[in-house]
């Protein structure tokens, strides 16, 4: 397997982030598909940001840790990442800013000559990494060509003197392959939403899906999509909640924190029987907590939020191309089931970026028709629970939605057998939901499927878990849709098991609590909770530590 | 034409005496109006908070969303969005707009948001039994302040107007065909329509007497004057005595957010073409 990493760091403000995919794009010429981990702290200007760009053969979806090039634009980059610093790393550095052994670059006299803005020090020392791994300048050319949107002659230009400056220090692997796509997972979320029909986007700016905000209202220029970013997730909830109920599809975006605010018009959505998806990007908490870092520990929040009860969905994609297709399915899903649906992502999953193969997102039926039955009841009773829903002006038709106890038409009740039998209807929904659910491809196993041993992970750790069951001859399990959970698709992945070692980024351990109310017991639960992902070998110690 | 019948077989639970039926019947009024002048019921939506105004959904025989307490504007803001076609107007209490959705009201009026926001406000909470609300007068006793409360109310009108509102008025449940005149302007105004309705709660706040002897109705008020709307709405403020005017405030045209959001639009391409070159652009 071809496996290279680079390690790029500086200030913020120095376009680490889009260095980092510069760099992703020079390695999809080359033949790599790439996976970048973002690091940053909560600030504008200065600190210490880096990216890890790794390029492999095959896809993945997890960062090493060790760095074969290390890019460095401020000292922290080389002081930082001793761990990750071998005898065998080629070190590229900023002369002026930088103290270490390797190819220096003089960045600011490069600047300076060429009078180029204090940021092109990326461009530079991208050209100097290119010459040092051996990629040639036709590659950078075409590269920056198609990813600079602004001053990409004068960007080359640097570029060309970094690039002039340094030596081949270690030649990368060359390999003659299709080029596919880099996305980040918050794209890839944004893309099947949009795929899956999407017609509204409501969201207030909350890390890490943000960016979705971002990437969708830059998309709604050119397509019948509104983008709305009001007061608060308040509002947020509740203007999602109105559009449903005119007919429109829509998605909102936030975080734990945000997501607390909207647990009021998510309890809504489930008494009114409106659809809506919500992405639920996961950073480390409780409260505030580390806002840029990651974590899974909102997964019981989510199986339970909202007051009283009611039917749910929540999907947990581990990569980019399981984004896109389960984003698109989920909103499909709310629709057909007239209920609210979480896609319950992370930080490492929405602002890592990925290599892409669009896959055709397998169809989901729809709700029933209205046919014309006079009164028109927007909760009607039938079978299996689901009533045809139509949307203002029906000529003929009143539609009434209420967040109280209602009868079949939508009007208050507080009558002990309107109230009983409501909640029935809404609890055969979530019995057909769950069949659904069984018939879909909700766990994921991979590795070696006879193995003993399981790795059972969801959400990002998907990627790392991949790659160490692959070096450990173990299985790895993936339960996608985490609630209705999937017994029986569950227990079928476990045959042949005799021990479960469970993966998470939280320190108590959510998704073993989950499977034991079904009986099932992890016999290890590896976890980690300082807002960093697994590296492959970190994960790969933790786990040989159990065996 | 036969008139459409307006009002549900829902078992009405107002007190008697209760305010809210005046507005319901005001509401009936504008709606049979409409029609007859060729807006047809089904393309108003009603939205109502929690409340004992928000029962008006489920007595009004017209589209409606019983939303939860303070949420009205949000909900109405989306299904505007989705379908600029629509009427769409908000009943909310007191307790809904100007404490629990006190946010949403600013902003739909900084945004001019194309709804029309009828405020039930009887400056006192019935439903709970009794509370001060933020219009309810200095020293108001309540089940939550026995003593009386220990804050001014606000003046919800000149709230509204420092936010930017662009249909600002005060209606009241003892004049019913001017509250009915009142309502159908809001409705017909392009843009953020607000109106202050005082209400009589018959059981906790009556204040059938002490209205009686203040409200007048605005005649020769130019709207459409900045300073006069001040005048005028800052005559009260909702605590000390003094002649209480009912009418159009303010009005003004102004560019509506559904307006400004769905024309900034250019050419629409199908979703997978969308898809394929956003792929291609990150290749």
């Amino acid at each position: 397997m071809k496996d290279v990493s680079i390690l790029i760091g500086g200030r913020a403000g120095d376009g680490i982030n889009s260095a980092g995919l510069i760099i992703a794009h020079l390695l999809n010429h080359t033949g790599y598909r790439v996976y970048i981990y973002f690091d940053y702290p909560s600030l504008i200007k200065g600190g210490h940001n880096f990216s890890i760009i790794r390029g492999s053969s095959e896809k993945i979806g997890a960062h090493r840790n060790r760095c074969d090039f290390l890019l460095a634009l401020n000292q922290d980059s080389v002081d930082l990442h001793g761990d990750l610093i071998t005898k065998n790393t080629a070190i590229v550095y900023d002369s002026g800013r930088v103290k270490t052994e390797g190819t220096g670059i003089p960045i600011s006299d490069i600047l300076k000559a060429e009078d180029a803005p204090p940021v092109m020090g990326n461009s530079i020392i991208i050209g100097a990494f290119a010459r040092t791994a051996g990629i040639d300048w036709e590659t950078v050319e075409s590269v920056f060509r198609a990813r600079i949107p602004k001053a990409v002659d004068k960007n080359l230009r640097v570029a060309r003197r970094g690039f002039d400056a340094a030596t081949e220090v270690r030649k990368i692997e060359f390999h003659e392959r299709e080029k596919l796509p880099i996305l980040t997972g918050n794209e890839a979320i944004g893309l099947g939403l949009l795929q899956g029909g999407l017609d509204a986007y409501i969201a207030y700016p909350m890390t890490p899906t943000s960016n979705i905000l971002h990437f969708l209202a830059e998309a709604a220029e050119d397509l019948p999509l509104t983008v709305v970013h009001p007061e608060n997730e308040i509002a947020v909830m509740f203007m999602a909640l109105g559009f449903a109920y005119a007919g429109k599809k829509a998605a909102v975006g936030t975080s734990g924190g945000g997501f607390c605010l909207m647990t009021e018009a998510f309890s809504l959505a489930g008494m009114a029987e409106l659809p809506v998806v919500v992405v639920m990007g996961q950073r480390t908490g409780p409260s505030t907590g580390v806002p840029t870092y990651t974590a899974q520990s909102d997964l019981h929040f989510m199986i339970h939020a909202g007051q009283g009860e009611f039917p749910r969905l929540v999907i947990a994609p581990g990569d980019a191309e399981q984004a896109y297709i389960w984003s698109s399915r989920g909103l499909a899903m709310a629709w057909k089931y007239q209920v609210p649906v979480i896609l319950l992502v992370d930080k490492t999953l929405c602002e890592g970026s990925y290599s892409f193969e669009q896959a055709t997102v397998p169809k989901t039926g729809l709700f029933p028709e209205w046919e014309q039955q006079s009164p028109y009841l927007r909760y009607a009773s039938t079978e299996n629970g689901i009533s045809p829903m139509i949307f203002p002006p029906s000529p003929g038709a009143v539609i009434k939605v209420n967040s109280y106890a209602h009868d079949q038409s939508g009007i208050t009740s507080e009558n002990a057998d309107t109230i009983r039998r409501m909640t029935d209807k809404r609890i055969k929904k979530e019995e057909c939901l769950k069949k659904e659910v069984d018939s879909l491809d909700a766990v994921v196993v991979e590795g070696r499927t006879d193995a003993p041993v399981a790795l059972l992970c969801w959400g990002s750790n998907r990627g790392v878990c991949r790659e160490v069951a692959k070096h450990l001859d173990m299985k790895v399990i993936q339960p996608i849709i985490l609630w209705p959970f999937p017994e029986p698709a569950f227990r079928e992945a476990l045959n042949g098991v005799n021990r479960i070692i469970s993966v998470e980024d939280s320190s108590c351990g959510q998704i073993s609590m989950l499977v034991a109310r079904y009986g099932i017991k992890i016999h290890n639960d590896i976890l980690r909770y300082d807002g960093r992902p697994f590296t492959v070998e970190e994960l790969e110690e933790r786990v040989r530590e159990v065996i | 034409m036969t008139e459409r019948n307006l009002i549900t077989g829902a078992q009405n639970t107002w007190c008697p005496g209760c305010g809210n039926f005046i507005i319901q019947f005001a509401i009936r009024n504008v709606l049979n109006n409409l029609a007859a002048e060729g807006t047809d019921p089904d393309n108003v939506v009603l939205v109502s908070g929690i409340g004992c105004h928000a029962k008006i959904a489920d007595y009004m025989n017209i589209n409606s969303f019983y939303s939860v307490h303070g949420r009205t504007i949000p909900v109405a803001t989306g299904i505007k969005l989705a379908n600029p076609d629509l009427t769409v107007i908000c009943c909310a209490g007191d307790g809904d707009a100007y404490a629990e959705g006190l946010a949403h009201l600013i902003f739909a009026a900084k945004r001019n948001i194309d709804i029309t926001l009828l405020v039930h406000n009887n400056r006192v909470y019935g439903l709970t039994t009794g509370q001060y609300t933020p219009t309810s007068p200095l020293g108001f006793k309540g089940r939550s302040t026995p003593e009386g409360t220990l804050e001014q109310p606000f003046n919800p009108l000149e709230l509204v107007l420092a936010s930017g509102g662009t249909y600002i008025a005060r209606g009241s449940t003892l004049k019913r065909d001017a509250l009915g005149n009142c309502i159908r302007e809001a409705i017909g105004h392009r843009g953020f329509s607000f109106i202050d309705i005082l209400q009589i709660c018959a059981t906790y706040f009556n204040m059938t007497g002490y209205y009686s002897e203040r409200i007048y109705e605005l005649v020769d008020h130019d709207p459409g004057d900045f300073e006069l709307a001040c005048q005028k709405i800052r005559e009260w403020d909702y605590n000390r005595d003094a002649p209480i005017a009912l009418g159009t405030m303010y009005q003004i045209s102004s560019p509506t957010f559904d307006e400004r959001l769905l024309s900034k639009r250019s050419g629409l391409s199908g979703i997978n073409e969308a898809i394929k070159k956003i792929l291609d652009g990150k290749t």
